[in-house]
């Protein structure tokens, strides 16, 4: 067994321990954790399945030419055009661009889309957006948008130029 | 939240009808995928819990209100950086805090690393990109986040 992983089985079991404990003499501190801990796990595996039943349908049909043309070396400012519109349609923010993102970098997507991709699906989602401007007026949401975006697209172009000169990969088999 | 389990369904059910053995194994390649990364989403989880434990939303909510902007938006995009908070909960606080007399500015910092700065979220992005690069995207993502909160406080005239 590797390292890394008697690690992980040593934190997570501990962890248990300490929520288990906490639990049976009424500490309260660690039942709050522990209720936090749940209450935030009900709320990924209620988006999770999802995204992770799209991402295998993704990689079943979506052929890598279609990819690399739309989103990789050539596809030009229409690559970052798609990157956001596919961002602003998605649901559960970073946690759930993180994999689509890597299974588009594994079709052929350049770097500098795929951080377009992951930007834009943190600030431009259009139902979380909407809900935004609702509560902080469409003002707010619009300056946060026109200064936010095209930030997002030159610093991802900037960081994707840096790491392709080094030929930075993306971790593989996940 | 519904509508995006009937649009899955409609397309798991298409692509069913389509090709059944090509459906069969797109489950079974989210499924090994998500058995990967699984180890990395609990560790952000035991994270998430006790960061919710030690900055509630009280906590956020008094500190955000302090009466220097500048140290306000600091602590601010702190928050931001390191809590987790769905939309659904982060939006109707700051429509609160905003009616409480805590500048915009200050609630752009928080929203905005709160969507794009991810230290808890760390575990997960490090599987993916590796260490180096996601620190790199964390920190750009960090000043985006303080130049979008400098540019609310010029429009909305509350820095000069």
């Amino acid at each position: 067994m590797k390292r890394n992983t008697k690690i992980k089985i040593a934190y997570i079991s501990g962890y248990t321990l300490f929520l288990i404990v906490s639990f049976i003499f009424r500490f309260n501190p660690g039942r709050e954790i522990g209720y936090n801990f749940i209450s935030f796990l009900v709320y990924m595996l209620k988006i999770l399945p999802c995204a992770f039943i799209l991402i295998g349908l993704f990689e079943v049909w979506v052929k890598k030419e279609v990819i690399e043309k739309h989103l990789g070396e050539e596809s030009g400012i229409r690559g970052y055009m798609w990157a956001m519109l596919l961002a602003g349609t998605i649901a559960g923010g970073l946690l759930v661009a993180f994999p689509i993102a890597y299974s588009m970098y594994n079709k052929g997507a350049k770097l500098s889309v795929i951080f377009t991709y992951i930007g834009a699906a943190a600030i431009c989602r259009v139902p979380m957006t909407m809900f935004e401007a609702s509560f902080m007026g469409v003002k707010f949401t619009a300056i946060r948008l026109l200064v936010s975006l095209p930030l997002v697209i030159v610093t991802s172009i900037l960081l994707g130029n840096y790491l392709g000169k080094r030929n930075y990969k993306m971790v593989e088999g996940k | 939240m519904y509508y995006t389990y009937a649009i899955t369904g409609l397309i798991v059910l298409i692509s069913f009808i389509t090709s059944r053995k090509k459906t069969l194994k797109a489950v079974k390649i989210s499924i090994g995928k998500f058995i990967k990364i699984f180890p990395a989403f609990l560790t952000m989880l035991i994270f998430v819990s006790f960061i919710l434990f030690l900055f509630p939303d009280e906590i956020i909510s008094n500190y955000l209100g302090h009466s220097s902007k500048s140290i306000s938006v600091f602590l601010a995009s702190l928050f931001g950086s390191i809590t987790i908070m769905p939309g659904f909960i982060a939006f109707p606080l700051s429509g609160i805090l905003l009616t409480k007399g805590v500048p915009y500015m200050v609630l752009s910092a928080f929203t905005t690393t709160l969507m794009m700065v991810g230290i808890l979220t760390y575990p997960i992005e490090k599987e993916y990109f590796g260490t180096k690069v996601t620190i790199i995207r964390n920190i750009i993502s960090f000043f985006i986040a303080l130049a979008v909160a400098v540019m609310t406080g010029i429009f909305f005239g509350e820095i000069f």
